[in-house]
């Protein structure tokens, strides 16, 4: 689905990540680890194309996204769901506006998947903050808003960055819970964390491959996780 | 681009509310096109009316003439005989009259006061001339004249009827550099707002590319915002300024120059064009800056 082929990307003559190559098929289930500043975050945005190479290839569902115009990208984004590190919502909408604007994004009726979302409201346990503003969710809650948007468009990739960052062990827990049950539906999904508890916790639930970046480079990482 | 401005008009409620609620800037834009409009809507009028003014100085003169006839006083009355006989066998006079006492002294009155006695005065006598459409030949009338009356001298009004005519030209034209230089100064401004909001709101648009926006609907909801705000504006401004121009003095009570500043019959439809053309000046002015942030965000 999203295959990164020895991507190098850096800036002022400087490679932040050299040789990179990726592959995220249907079902399978990455960690993206390494410390603060290692490129995990930029990594990601490699992947859901906000982010051009400065060598290598890039390929999104097939296609290659040198060939892709701005109107190709925006729709290609519809299919990848990212849950970012800062959640950017729009403050002034409610946590429900929010998480129904990927459908307005993409010319549909909002109202007519009224369903759909409170479904995802409840699913991330958000129903009774639906018609609250963002900046009035503790940090737990956010990141769950922000995985229900991830989710809406039903999204064939799933990349989030340092979801649990700002929450508590239960939560990380809880929204590691629902990233595997999207897995399990056949999604591929890559987190970006520097949470080992968390990727010792997930291994009990889903087959999943760690990845570290290091010194600009992606290790698969060994039997110590 | 007909479609893009109609289906821009016609908005998209969840569209609308992308753009956050942004009161400062909205009152700064409506306030801007408000105020252009109405001094817009003064350099129309002034356009209009100078426009008018030069139509009606060189109609009114073109068609009259005056003969002064400066004979002395026991001349007087032949040569003014002699000179209404010439112009009753000249072609392309209309008619001709010689102004009696009453009407000089009319006219001489704004400098030297009623109760003038003309008749005892070296004044000379005035004789109106009225031309048809087709005019007379001013030379050979000068001729005649010469050689019938010697004291009359024909003035055809063209000597001063040239620059004043060449005066409301310009008034005119200026009127309309007015016009255009407003415009293009709400537009600027209409820019320069939009531009604020759009830096203001740069993560708004940030945050819905990421989420799969193309760059039409994210630049229409903030066109449609702004192409909104301008039109308002500009109809509050445009209303307000025909308000100001119907409430000035009309020239029949003042008799001013300046009075005749306005618009008469149909003439009152043409500022209705203003808060249209600030609309689309503002579609355009915001459609661009928009389409330029948002190329600047992946």
């Amino acid at each position: 689905m999203i295959e990164l082929n020895d991507i190098t990307y850096g800036y002022d003559g400087t490679a932040l990540l050299s040789g990179i190559s990726l592959s995220l098929s249907p079902g399978s289930f990455h960690f993206l680890t390494g410390p603060s500043g290692a490129g995990k975050t930029t990594l990601l945005r490699l992947c859901y194309l906000d982010l051009t190479p400065s060598r290598g290839s890039i390929t999104v569902f097939g296609v290659p996204a040198a060939r892709l115009g701005r109107n190709d990208v925006a729709k290609l984004r519809r299919r990848v769901g990212v849950v970012h590190q800062d959640c950017g919502f729009l403050d002034h909408m409610s946590v429900r506006e929010n998480i129904a604007m990927p459908l307005a994004t993409s010319g549909l009726d909002p109202a007519q998947h009224a369903a759909e979302i409170d479904e995802l409201l409840a699913w991330v346990g958000l129903t009774d903050r639906a018609e609250a503003r963002p900046a009035e969710l503790s940090g737990g809650e956010r990141q769950r808003a922000a995985l229900a948007r991830a989710l809406i468009l039903s999204p064939d990739v799933v990349l989030a960055d340092e979801p649990t960052g700002n929450v508590d062990w239960e939560m990380s827990l809880r929204l590691l819970t629902l990233l595997v049950e999207l897995n399990r539906m056949g999604k591929a999904v890559l987190i970006a964390t520097h949470d080992m508890n968390l990727i010792r916790a997930a291994k009990s639930q889903v087959q999943a491959r760690v990845l570290r970046l290091r010194r600009g480079q992606l290790d698969m990482a060994g039997a110590d996780l | 681009m007909f479609r893009e401005i109609m289906q821009t008009l016609a908005g998209d409620a969840q569209a609308d509310r992308i753009v956050p609620p942004s009161g400062f800037t909205a009152r700064l834009t409506a306030f801007t096109a408000a105020a252009m409009a109405f001094l817009a809507v003064f350099a129309l009028a002034l356009s209009l009316a100078t426009h008018r003014l030069a139509e009606r100085w060189s109609t009114s003169l073109a068609q009259s003439s005056t003969i002064r006839i400066s004979a002395p006083l026991d001349q007087r009355e032949a040569q003014t005989r002699a000179v209404l006989a010439l112009l009753q066998t000249t072609p392309g006079v209309a008619s001709s009259r010689a102004l009696d006492p009453a009407e000089q002294r009319a006219l001489l009155e704004p400098w030297f006061g009623p109760d003038l006695p003309v008749e005892t005065l070296p004044i000379p006598q005035l004789v109106e001339v009225v031309e048809t459409t087709e005019g007379y030949d001013a030379q050979g009338l000068r001729l005649r004249l010469a050689a019938e009356a010697p004291g009359a001298i024909l003035d055809d009004h063209a000597r001063w009827r040239r620059p004043l005519v060449r005066a409301a030209g310009r008034l005119h034209v200026l009127g309309l550099g007015a016009l255009a230089l407003i415009l293009c100064a709400m537009a600027a401004m209409i820019t320069l707002a939009a531009m604020s909001a759009l830096a203001a709101n740069r993560d708004v648009m940030r945050v819905l590319r990421l989420i799969g926006a193309r760059d039409t609907f994210i630049a229409r909801a903030f066109v449609r915002r702004f192409t909104i705000r301008a039109a308002g504006g500009a109809l509050f401004g445009t209303l307000a300024g025909m308000l100001a121009i119907w409430a000035l003095p009309s020239v029949e009570q003042a008799g001013g120059f300046l009075t005749g500043l306005g618009f008469t019959g149909a003439g009152w439809l043409a500022p209705l064009l203003v808060p249209p053309v600030a609309g689309l000046t503002a579609f355009w002015a915001t459609r661009l800056a928009a389409l330029r942030a948002l190329r600047s965000i992946s």
